[in-house]
């Protein structure tokens, strides 16, 4: 059975997540989980050994479909929401750190 | 006269405007009369799109007056969920994170509409990225309850609910992850259908929970929900979890619907209903006892994994919000963060800064559920229990037609009374989400109104794509009450 969560863990979690909290949110968002994962404890009262798990309710698998070329959106559809762009190109933030002769 | 107009149910409006007896301008400028003058109150609107409305209104009245032929939706009215994509306005799914994003296409629900004539008059407001029971969840805006301005009008699809209910729209679409067309409707004291997964093509739909949303209608009538399902249902080849026709034919979904099911069989969970408040437990069993009276054999049954649904369903949602929600990256389109120190805070800085709480909270538990060491405890565990789930229903539908519960164990609570207790508030959709893991349809009618005055909602699960089925099933109901002919105070 797993672990209540603690701060240490949601704010590992965060991380994975991609949010950048604050002391508040963290502290909040701790009690809140706890809370909610205590109460997901109640799956364990089911025995689930022979049972498979569900992804989906679906009656198909694989959907293919002819392999063709077909028109797209274009550059300037693609780039009309981007928040910053350069040219034909998205624009972020240096990635590679110029001490690291990459 | 005005309201009289706006009482009309989609298809009596679209073959007087088809007549050329009452034109689509005129019908439309009467919505924006009503939303001008209640959307203050009200708040179902995100964004109104007057303008582009009575263009289009006004094409449609040429094209009749010229003699063309026309759409099942012609010159209609109709509101969508702010989560589906259009070309024409915003589609901000309530987030701050989308609030400037103008979609580069329609969803295909929208293209659809737009093949039937329909007169699309603007976006509703909504639970950011559909997350939540009450629409309080909104980034953008507060939307309250048209039978009483004090409570919420129920969630996701909150500002759908309210608009068909005020009458600011004659018919809506919404999106159902969990509950999220049926409990606003329920609260709104509407029609709200969810089809079987699988029915109606999400493509354009900004996704949540991706093996659980669908989209469907809300309406006034069963009939206009019957008449949009005839305009949206079908396979596209842009949504690979839409099925093929061929598997699963798409009926017509009004032809038939006056006529009752023969040798009707209804199931009811008697352990499970008993956690409704009494007067919802009184209206359910009212509305049986109609069902009785034409004839219908009532049987219980025992659904013993319905209980495990809520827990189930938080982890698979939030597992597959956690992953859709990555997409929002500040880089390709939506809010980004000013002066970011390197990359890494563009992903984090703009999320944080622009995700609602419930978002956070929802893509931290799924993540949490996800990842290395949790996995299986929780996300294949619940995984599993769907199946258990499912399996109740498969168990339950050789020996009936369809079931019957409730929507939600509660009417309309007030706003502000769950918004600081999550768990509390998903508690309140024990009796919504199984039909969302089962993948299976299912519609809330009125069935009555609380001491307060406030709506209650009969739900009715039916098996997968039995949509023609369930809509008759309601109709038979529908035809013998008034329920869905009461209007809010507000109007």
């Amino acid at each position: 059975m797993a672990e209540k969560i603690d701060q240490t863990q949601v704010k590992k979690v965060a991380k994975l997540s991609r949010l950048q909290l604050t002391d508040a949110d963290v502290e909040e968002f701790t009690g809140q989980l706890s809370a909610i994962l205590d109460y997901m404890e109640k799956l364990n009262e089911l025995d689930t050994t022979n049972v498979e798990p569900l992804a989906h309710c679906l009656p198909i698998t694989n959907v293919l479909r002819e392999d063709c070329v077909k028109e797209s959106l274009g550059t300037e559809k693609t780039l009309a929401n981007a928040p910053q762009r350069d040219g034909d190109f998205f624009k972020v933030p240096k990635i590679l750190d110029d001490s690291s002769g990459a | 006269m005005q309201n009289e107009l706006l009482n009309m149910n989609c298809k009596e409006l679209r073959d007087q405007i088809a007549a050329g007896r009452i034109k689509s301008v005129a019908a439309t400028e009467t919505v924006f009369q009503s939303i001008e003058k209640n959307e203050p109150v009200l708040g179902a609107y995100i964004s109104t799109l007057k303008e582009e409305a009575l263009a289009r209104a006004g094409e449609i009245d040429n094209k009749i007056a010229a003699g063309g032929s026309v759409g099942k939706l012609a010159g209609v009215p109709i509101a969508i969920k702010d989560n589906m994509c259009t070309t024409f306005g915003a589609t901000t799914c309530a987030s701050k994170i989308l609030e400037n994003f103008h979609s580069p296409y329609n969803a295909t629900v929208v293209e659809k509409l737009l093949a039937a004539d329909a007169v699309i008059i603007g976006k509703t407001n909504m639970d950011e990225f559909a997350m939540g029971s009450s629409t309080e969840n909104s980034g953008l805006k507060k939307t309250v309850n048209p039978w009483d301005s004090t409570r919420v009008p129920g969630g996701s699809s909150g500002g759908s609910a309210a608009a068909v209910a005020t009458r600011l729209c004659f018919a809506a679409l919404g999106s159902d992850t969990g509950g999220s067309i049926r409990q606003p409707a329920s609260f709104c004291g509407v029609v709200g259908l969810k089809p079987t997964y699988g029915r109606v093509s999400r493509f354009g739909l900004v996704a949540y929970g991706s093996s659980l949303d669908q989209i469907g209608p809300l309406s006034k009538t069963v009939a206009d929900s019957a008449l949009m399902m005839n305009v949206i249902a079908g396979h596209d080849p842009a949504d690979s979890t839409s099925v093929d026709e061929a598997i699963a034919p798409v009926c017509n979904y009004l032809e038939k619907l006056d006529e009752p099911v023969e040798k009707l069989k209804i199931a009811i969970v008697p352990q499970f209903n008993a956690g409704a408040e009494n007067q919802v437990q009184k209206s359910i069993a009212d509305a049986i006892d109609m069902y009785k009276k034409l004839g219908a054999d009532i049987i219980e049954i025992n659904m013993p994994h319905l209980d495990y649904a809520i827990a189930a369903y938080y982890i698979i949602a939030t597992a597959e919000a956690s992953s859709n929600l990555a997409r929002y990256d500040g880089v390709h389109y939506g809010h980004r963060t000013e002066n970011p120190q390197d990359y890494i805070e563009v992903y984090s800085k703009s999320r944080a800064e622009a995700f609602g709480k419930e978002v956070k909270r929802r893509i931290m538990l799924g993540t949490y559920a996800l990842s290395s060491g949790y996995y299986d405890a929780y996300y294949l565990k619940a995984l599993k229990v769907r199946n258990l789930i499912r399996g109740d229903f498969t168990s339950a539908f050789e020996k009936c037609d369809c079931i019957i519960m409730p929507v939600s164990p509660t009417t309309a609570f007030k706003l502000g009374e769950k918004i600081n207790d999550p768990l509390t508030m998903y508690l309140s959709d024990i009796y919504t989400i199984a039909a969302n893991l089962a993948g299976i349809p299912a519609i809330s009618i009125p069935c009555g109104f609380d001491k307060d005055n406030l709506p209650i909602g009969l739900q009715i699960l039916a098996p997968a794509f039995a949509e023609e089925k369930l809509l008759r099933i309601a109709r038979m109901y529908e035809k013998e009450t008034d329920w869905h002919t009461k209007t809010p105070p507000i109007i």
